[in-house]
């Protein structure tokens, strides 16, 4: 009995679902049905047709571009999990004083909150030409020419995502070491663990659920990226969120939807066997 | 205290080079967009002047961008609003399983993982075909809710794993209504975790370009303006552009943290003497 009058569960939810019915599930389902249409060059008509998957999968130029998102999404994981996983272990554990420890983190999230667009373009006068970078390398000396390789490559590419998405590999990591038991380390020190030990058989363990919390967020944004591939690289690279932002820039959005609905499996399988190794809902 | 050993400072040379590498480019385009009128997108700088930030007034200079700007503010509040209310509701129906619920869970880790672009094509194409008119405020709005409202759902499930029941049981057993004790205990303990809510809503909508690229009409949102002008700017007028909202968005987290701080000083002092033998 509801004497109270409190709202049953599911009415709570209620303005939730309908945003998600409204803005996820509904516009999926609509790029599922229109990946089977028929495109001319003008507009898009609702004749059903398997043209668009079969371009799809028969064209050797999207096993290229899947293979560079995969790719892109490697390289950055490695290097986000290295740098993210250093930095977060420094702060819960070398930093002594819980404020130090506040004021340090926020120190790292803040960027978290400005624009991506304006991070890109911040990277333009250290890495041109005639930028930063290459103006010390060469009053070094180390060398002559400026490198052509800084700006508009996939270095500069993989750059900038680590220069994105360190955050959200800190954030996580960072949250699961603090709730370590401090006891744990001691209990380990006193069983004649070294620092190195403690790191790899304590810490490292049980830091596997930030660590992979973080890796959902890092392999996902990567994955369906396409703006910082495409002003990173100077338009010279492509994944598969390009290939799809270029489809819907000419118009043909049978074709589009059709690369969007390989990509969204690809994604939700990669996250499907993610999850499987953490419990969001605890970790938080 | 013991001293420290060698790790602490390589690791802390680690942690300095980071915020370096974090902080770096934006500091630069910031001391960029002082560049004298003569000069370029890189150093070195020809002089010192405003010139550039002088240009982003003059509007015909640069496209709307104080109007994308306005939109771009009252966007993000509309998203704030909505994605706090929504969130709360929603963390509370969490709390107890309801019919559907992991269901919803999914649904929002997918709204989460989706690639951007997919919402933009997909709500696009949903009121190209039902010959609805695409704005900022309507498809737009919807768009980014689907990245926001995650981020708020997730931090309210933060909140309540560390909410203690035993104040709403107190509550309870003191004839408060269900209503009364939400109103009266459950949302002053929970508030500045909401402020935090608040701001996720406020800047990812602020800064939201992907899921805002298919879904704003005809009037672009600052994110939007702010790429256009990528490609057809080349001058400093731009990092001028950056720098400001750069400031605008710190000013914000700025008001948001001392929102944060003035309330937990409000609550230090209105709270209970109770058990501190006064």
């Amino acid at each position: 009995m509801r004497i109270n009058g409190s709202l049953p569960g599911w009415v709570q939810a209620a303005p939730l679902a309908l945003v998600m019915l409204a803005f996820l599930v509904a516009p999926i389902v609509m790029i599922g049905v229109v990946s089977f249409w028929q495109a001319t060059e003008f507009s898009i008509i609702p004749a059903f047709t398997l043209e668009n998957y079969e371009f799809l999968f028969a064209s050797p130029v999207t096993w290229k571009v899947f293979l560079a998102t995969f790719k892109y999404a490697a390289i950055t994981w490695a290097l986000t999990l290295s740098i993210g996983f250093t930095v977060a272990y420094f702060l819960a554990f070398h930093v002594r004083s819980q404020n130090m420890q506040i004021a340090l983190f926020l120190l790292c999230t803040i960027p978290f909150w400005t624009s991506n667009i304006i991070r890109m373009i911040s990277w333009i006068p250290f890495l041109g030409r005639n930028g930063i970078a290459n103006q010390t390398l060469i009053s070094w000396g180390v060398i002559d020419q400026p490198l052509e390789w800084l700006l508009y490559s996939d270095f500069s590419v993989i750059l900038a995502f680590v220069h994105l998405y360190t955050l959200c590999m800190v954030v996580p990591i960072f949250n699961t070491m603090m709730r370590i038991d401090r006891s744990l380390l001691e209990a380990a020190r006193d069983a004649g663990a070294s620092g190195v030990q403690t790191l790899v058989n304590v810490i490292l363990p049980l830091t596997k659920p930030g660590i992979m919390i973080g890796t959902i967020f890092v392999v996902t944004l990567v994955m369906g990226d396409f703006i910082t591939v495409r002003f990173m690289s100077g338009s010279q690279s492509a994944n598969v969120g390009r290939l799809i932002s270029n489809d819907i820039a000419l118009l043909q959005y049978p074709s589009a939807a059709a690369t969007s609905i390989v990509l969204l499996a690809t994604v939700l399988i990669v996250i499907g066997i993610l999850l499987r190794f953490v419990n969001i809902r605890k970790e938080l | 205290m013991e001293p420290r050993p060698l790790s602490f400072y390589l690791l802390a040379a680690f942690f300095v080079l980071f915020v370096l590498f974090l902080y770096g480019p934006t500091l630069t385009i910031g001391i960029l967009s002082f560049q004298g009128p003569e000069g370029g997108l890189t150093f070195p700088m020809r002089g010192v002047s405003l010139h550039w930030f002088r240009d982003l007034f003059q509007e015909q200079a640069v496209g709307d961008i104080w109007g994308a700007f306005r939109r771009s503010l009252v966007l993000g509040l509309m998203v704030m609003v909505t994605t706090v209310v929504v969130s709360v509701m929603a963390g509370l129906a969490f709390r107890k399983r309801f019919a559907g619920s992991a269901v919803l869970f999914y649904l929002a880790i997918t709204s989460l993982v989706i690639p951007s672009i997919l919402v933009s094509l997909g709500v696009g194409l949903i009121f190209d075909q039902l010959g609805l008119p695409v704005h900022w405020a309507g498809a737009g709005f919807g768009a980014q809710l689907t990245w926001t409202l995650p981020f708020g759902l997730l931090i309210m499930f933060a909140v309540f794993n560390r909410f203690d029941k035993s104040f709403e049981e107190a509550a309870r057993d003191q004839g408060a209504t269900a209503w009364q004790t939400i109103r009266h205990v459950v949302l002053p303990i929970i508030a500045p975790s909401l402020i935090g809510v608040a701001l996720f809503g406020f800047t990812l909508s602020y800064d939201e370009f992907a899921r805002t690229l298919l879904t704003s009409g005809s009037h672009n949102t600052l994110p939007l303006e702010i790429f256009g002008m990528t490609t057809n700017v080349t001058t400093p007028v731009i990092y001028a552009l950056g720098t400001l909202t750069t400031l605008f968005s710190l000013l914000i987290i700025g008001v948001f943290l001392a929102g944060v701080a003035i309330m937990g000083r409000m609550r230090a002092r209105a709270g209970s003497d109770a058990g501190k033998g006064v």
